[in-house]
């Protein structure tokens, strides 16, 4: 081992697998610390509001790794927003705080879910519809299913499923757990198994994987019903902290919108085949630390708009500004 | 895929007159087909009145979509543009401040700020090479937060009469048809130009020539980075004209945009236009617009609940795209 210097360890971060977005994410972080220190309580760095960072990332999180699968696959998903909605509204619906009824409940929204993965796969894949117009249309068709059947707060979970939303295991909250069970996974789908390695294939050049003899079609509608299952996920984790699912919580929450900024912060290209899970949970956490510091400051919440809509701007000049692609 | 084809050249009346119609934009029969529909329902609207009043409600959405096709053929999206509308509906509310007088100078200063937010998306684009998606993402955030930090969260202001002119009003009196809306005279004259800059000039061909191979066309000499910010700004200026139209019609509401960006990506894809961009033609955009907002109507009057219109909308769009993507296919 030679003596620590600067150009070691840089040289050594770059040949190391971490997504450089973890870079912004310390500089963020750091700024947050000084400026809460100069500005605000300096109380950032304390346990409960660093947990409490990390369990607001947790419903953009687990859909952000879906959409990252999507990306991967040069797809894009904007239906997840309106399947968290009816996910939270169908679970509180069927549950109607009713414990027993707890797994028929979980088990009929998964179904739901992985349904309108398989029809957002199959519009995209076999009608050939671009995948922001087909997902977008599925989106309307679940926004207006969902606003005829419900108009305000149906049913409630049970106090048993509010655990994970709220429970803790130690000091660990579950959300936190699930998070990074859910990452965790999906990173290993990703580079230790077959459809892991096809994802990729197909994102760089669908042409080549088809010509290769890779069944390029079920690869998508698998990443695509990847997708909605971690929608369902998040939409079970809301409607746990919410206690009950109103129609818009989803499209509130403009969970679409910002878990392809979240992916695209965290170095996962849109036009597919490059990135990973993990930069997206560095984005994911980036939007954690963004709202905790804007909160501790006491920013204006309009102000807080203007700044995050900079921020993800800015976050990802900073390195497509050295890439000699050009970005469409 | 091509099947081989051993049909001789000799072609039938009927095989000509079905190639001749194949040649036709599918959107114009669509339209077609859904006024018919309208007309079976309600036949007041295919008379000139009824028709004019259905061409202003439609108009902010066919401007928008008219400035939406330019940075949809050069393979980018602009989501910012709905969050423009809102921001033209307050800040017109905001800088008229209920004096008539200022309307004028109000509407070239919105325009102005049209121009810098058109310019900024395409610096960011350009420039910067954040992907389109993000950067007008971004702007649309930025805008939204902006907008309501001028006006602390509630509508405030009034729009005056002459401003909403516009959006509402009437040019009384006119020949033959006692009155003519002033949106449709807009809508006309931005129609018009958009067209003519569209189909008549060097930007049309080069921005379509950008959206299919951008390599290509830098080779070929077009200045890419330029055009882009061109077509941006185009898309901006024409959002802050929808604006004004739809705070016209619609009067102070801060989220008077909201929704729309995704409305008018949507319509120039119903009008051909294709997503990733090098094609797409600018009048079948502003009628896809049309045929969106005819959708509206016809629904509307065969008395669909509010929610259940935005499933059909869903379904039929992503019908007309499978269908245009068939055809394409066919076609090669």
């Amino acid at each position: 081992m030679s003596a620590i210097t600067w150009t070691n360890v840089r040289s050594r971060v770059r040949e190391s697998k971490i997504p450089p977005v973890y870079g912004i994410l310390i500089v963020v972080f750091i700024a947050a610390i000084v400026l809460d220190a100069i500005f605000g309580r300096g109380q950032i760095t304390s346990s409960t509001i660093l947990t409490n960072m990390v369990v607001r990332s947790v419903a953009l999180g687990i859909v952000a790794m879906g959409q990252t699968f999507v990306m991967l696959a040069a797809s894009i998903d904007l239906s997840v927003a309106y399947l968290i909605s009816v996910t939270a509204v169908m679970a509180s619906y069927l549950m109607q705080g009713d414990p027993a009824r707890v797994p028929m409940a979980v088990g009929a929204v998964f179904a739901i879910g992985a349904l309108v993965g398989l029809i957002n796969g199959l519009i995209v894949s076999k009608l050939k519809v671009n995948p922001f117009i087909a997902t977008l249309g599925v989106g309307l068709v679940l926004k207006g299913i969902l606003n005829a059947s419900f108009e305000t707060f149906v049913g409630a979970v049970p106090r048993s499923f509010q655990t994970l939303g709220y429970g803790t295991i130690g000091p660990v909250p579950i959300s936190i757990i699930v998070l990074l069970a859910v990452t965790v996974v999906s990173a290993f789908v990703l580079s230790r198994t077959r459809f892991g390695a096809h994802l990729y294939a197909v994102g760089g050049s669908e042409v080549t994987s088809r010509l290769s003899g890779l069944r390029t079609d079920r690869v998508l509608i698998m990443a695509h019903v990847v997708c909605s299952l971690t929608a369902v996920l998040t939409g079970l984790f809301v409607v746990s902290r919410l206690r009950s699912g109103a129609p818009w919580v989803g499209t509130d929450g403009l969970y679409d919108l910002e878990s392809i900024a979240a992916a695209v912060v965290g170095g996962t290209a849109l036009s597919g085949g490059k990135g990973g899970v993990w930069g997206t949970l560095a984005g994911v956490l980036i939007f954690g630390i963004l709202d905790t510091a804007f909160n501790q400051l006491g920013v204006d919440t309009f102000l807080k708009q203007v700044l995050r809509g900079a921020i993800i701007i800015l976050a990802v000049v900073s390195y497509t500004i050295r890439s000699k692609e050009k970005a469409a | 895929m091509a099947s081989i084809s051993t049909t001789p050249r000799e072609q039938s009346v009927w095989q000509r007159i079905t190639a001749s119609l194949r040649k036709i934009a599918p959107i114009y029969i669509v339209l077609i087909l859904l006024l018919i529909g309208i007309g079976t329902q309600n036949p007041t609207f295919l008379e000139p009145a009824g028709f004019l009043n259905l061409l202003r409600r439609a108009a902010p959405l066919m401007v928008l979509t008219a400035g939406q096709l330019f940075v949809i053929v050069t393979g980018g999206f602009d989501l910012s543009v709905g969050s423009i509308m809102s921001l033209t509906v307050i800040g017109a509310a905001l800088l008229i401040n209920n004096d008539p007088v200022n309307t004028w100078w109000v509407i070239l200063v919105l325009l102005g700020i049209g121009v810098v937010v058109g310019l900024l998306n395409g610096f960011i684009v350009s420039y910067l090479n954040v992907p389109s998606l993000i950067a007008t993402l971004g702007m649309l955030l930025t805008l939204r937060g902006a907008g309501l930090y001028w006006t602390g969260g509630a509508p405030r202001g009034y729009l005056t009469d002459n401003f909403r002119m516009f959006g509402r009003g009437w040019i009384e009196p006119f020949p033959f048809i006692e009155r003519f809306p002033y949106a449709v005279l807009v809508l006309i004259i931005v129609s018009g130009v958009v067209i003519f800059l569209f189909t008549q000039t060097n930007l049309g061909r080069q921005l379509l020539a950008i959206g299919d191979n951008p390599r290509a066309a830098r080779l070929a000499g077009i200045p890419v980075e330029k055009m882009r910010i061109v077509a941006f700004v185009l898309s901006a200026v024409t959002a802050v004209i929808a604006g004004i139209l739809q705070g016209g019609f619609g009067g102070v509401n801060p989220e008077a945009g909201d929704g729309y960006e995704l409305q008018a990506i949507s319509a120039a894809v119903l009008g051909g236009a294709v997503l990733g961009g090098g094609r797409g033609s600018m009048p079948a955009a502003i009628a896809g617009a049309l045929a969106l907002e005819a959708l509206f109507t016809l629904l509307n009057l065969l008395g669909l609940p509010k929610p259940l219109r935005d499933a059909v909308q869903g379904l039929i769009i992503i019908g007309a795209v499978a269908y245009g993507a068939y055809r394409s296919r066919r076609i090669r």
